[in-house]
Order: C-alpha cells, then structure tokens, then sequence
C-alpha cells in the first residue's frame, strides 16, 4: 500500500510531466535563451517539489508553476542587474532567428516570408514592452491564459492585467501598422 | 488616475482590440468597419508569433542537452572569476603592503632626519656654552687684574716720573 509521501511524489511527477513544456515554452519566450529557459524551469520544479506540500489546491497547478516561474524570471533579472561585468542576455537568441521558427505548414513560399516578417515584428515590439507588459502579453496571445488565470499567475489584479495588456495589444499593432 | 480613466483614455484601444484581447480566439471583425481591415492582420501575426513560439519551444525542448558545454562555459566562467577575484585581492594586498613598508620607510627616514637635526642643536649648544663660558671667565679675569695690578702700576708711574 502506497503511503502519503509516495502517492504525492507520483501527482507531483504527473504535474511536472504535464506542465514542464508549458512553462519552458513561457520562459523561452521571455528569455529568447533555451539554456536559460532550460534552466530557469527546472528551478521552478525544483521549488515546486519543495513546496509541494504547501500547495493547496486554490489555483490551478498551472497557476501556480507560472507564478513560481514569473518570479524566477524576474530575480533572475534582478541579480544580472546586479552582476554588471557578466554579459546580459548573451545566450539569447535575436530576433531574427527568433522569427525564423515556423510550423512546417502547407503554406506557399510568399506565406512563410509574411508570416516570418509578421513573428519579427511581434517579437520586436515584445522587446520593446515593459516586463510586466511582455510577461502578461505572453501568457495571454502564447500560453492563452484566462484574464483571471493571469491576475492569479502574476499576482495583479484583472483590471491592471487589461490595462497591461492593451498597451501591449497597442503596441503590437502600432508596429505591424508603422512599417507599411 | 483610476485604472477605468487609464483604460478609457488609452487611445490605442479601439473597440475591435477589447474584442480581440478579451476573446484572442473568438475573433468577430465587424463587417464594413474599416478597423476590421487591420484587425484580421493583428490577428493573423499573433496566430503566426503564437504558432512560432511553439514551434521554436517544440525544437528547444526535445534537442539534445548540452550540458557539458554549459557546465564547461560556467566553470570557465567561474574558473576567470575567481582569478580576476583573486587578482584583485593579491593586488589590493600587496599594494597595501607596499604602501605600509613605503610609510615605514619615510618615517624612518623623518625620524633619523630629526634625530640628526637634534644632535647638531645640541652640539650647536654645547659648543655655544663653552664659548659663552670662556667669554665670561675672560671677562671677569679683564675686569680684575688691572684692579689688583693697580698700586704697582702707579708704583711704576712714579719711577717713570723721576
């Protein structure tokens, strides 16, 4: 018979089976850095199997593992900050190779060259959003959270989430619009 | 200002974006809005950064690891901090023992200079003594013999006289 601790080391190993390419897919957005990202989600589980016993059940576990790996990402940030002689961001791929990933569709030569020129210009105004603006923008239009999945994840309130969010979805636009 | 006058006076939100950012899957572009023309294409580029991000995670994720290339950067990374660290250190020390030794040797110096300086006032003073000494003995000898050699002087006077 299965005692406490293993039948919750078997729900916790389902969680991270389940959730692990989510959150990657989250940090590697937010890094543009797959070394980083890589590094930053086993964190998150690593942290999450620590705090395991604590979660309660009031949000989702995907909730919860975004919100660990938000903050992750945002003292990750912090402490580069900190550590000024090391190269920020130098894993991080550009933008233009960022762009370069496409699903292998059937889609005619002139489509793939729109729709890259299209991911460029997202990704360059997400570049240009604050992190709070990009990390909302992000789980919204890539992970399509739920507004209150996102005020939960990120700790903000619905009301800021939409306003973060429409500045995003403005400055998206103004870059697709401004290079016509 | 209230979250609903920042919301209200965003002038980039358009009626279509509430529409697209409130419902990202159910797009309803009105018919003969001329913001319906834009709005397909903002959505068309988030479908495509969407169907990017996935398609760039899919790959990141299931690529071999490189974990010995990462261990061997951050140990090389480590091993260039630890040598500039202790660059610093060994310098910082050394340095501070070059200065320690500097300001012992210049007050050696200061104070073999004073001790110098102080022998010759000293001498300086022993010498003007003696001389002192001899100038007053001198003087007290002058003033006193030609009192006690007096009566013979006179004595002398006289047989000059005769």
């Amino acid at each position: 018979m299965a005692t406490a601790e293993e039948i919750a080391a078997q729900e916790f190993s389902r969680v991270v089976e389940s959730h692990r390419p989510q959150i990657f897919r989250f940090l590697l957005a937010s890094t543009r850095d797959p070394d980083l990202a890589e590094t930053l989600t086993q964190e998150c589980f690593l942290k999450a199997h620590r705090n395991w016993g604590s979660f309660r059940g009031e949000s989702s576990a995907m909730t919860w593992l975004m919100r660990i790996a938000i903050n992750l990402q945002k003292d990750h940030w912090r402490n580069r900050r900190m550590q000024f002689w090391r190269q920020a961001r130098m894993n991080s791929v550009d933008l233009d190779e960022a762009s370069e990933w496409l699903p292998s569709g059937e889609r005619s030569a002139e489509q793939q060259l729109l729709a890259r020129e299209q991911v460029g210009r997202v990704w360059k105004a997400v570049e240009g959003l604050s992190e709070r603006q990009r990390t909302v923008f992000l789980l919204r239009y890539v992970e399509e959270l739920e507004l209150s999945e996102i005020a939960r994840a990120t700790g903000l309130s619905e009301g800021t989430v939409k306003a973060h969010l429409s500045r995003a979805v403005a400055r998206v636009r103004a870059e697709l619009g401004g290079r016509r | 200002m209230s979250f609903k006058n920042q919301f209200d006076e965003e002038p980039e939100l358009r009626p279509i974006d509430k529409d697209l950012w409130l419902h990202p899957r159910k797009q309803r572009p009105l018919p003969g809005d001329p913001e319906s023309l834009e709005a397909p294409e903002l959505a068309q580029a988030l479908k495509n950064f969407r169907a990017s991000v996935l398609a760039w995670s899919e790959a990141a994720y299931s690529r071999p690891r490189t974990a010995v290339k990462t261990v061997r950067q951050r140990s090389w990374r480590l091993a260039a901090g630890w040598a500039l660290g202790c660059a610093l250190v060994a310098g910082g020390v050394s340095g501070g023992i070059y200065e320690r030794h500097h300001r012992q040797e210049l007050a050696r110096m200061a104070a073999a200079r004073a001790a110098e300086s102080e022998r010759l006032v000293a001498e300086q003073r022993a010498s003007q003594e003696e001389e002192d000494l001899l100038a007053k003995v001198d003087s007290d000898v002058s003033r006193e013999v030609p009192s006690a050699m007096e009566p013979l002087a006179q004595l002398m006077t006289e047989d000059e006289a005769k």
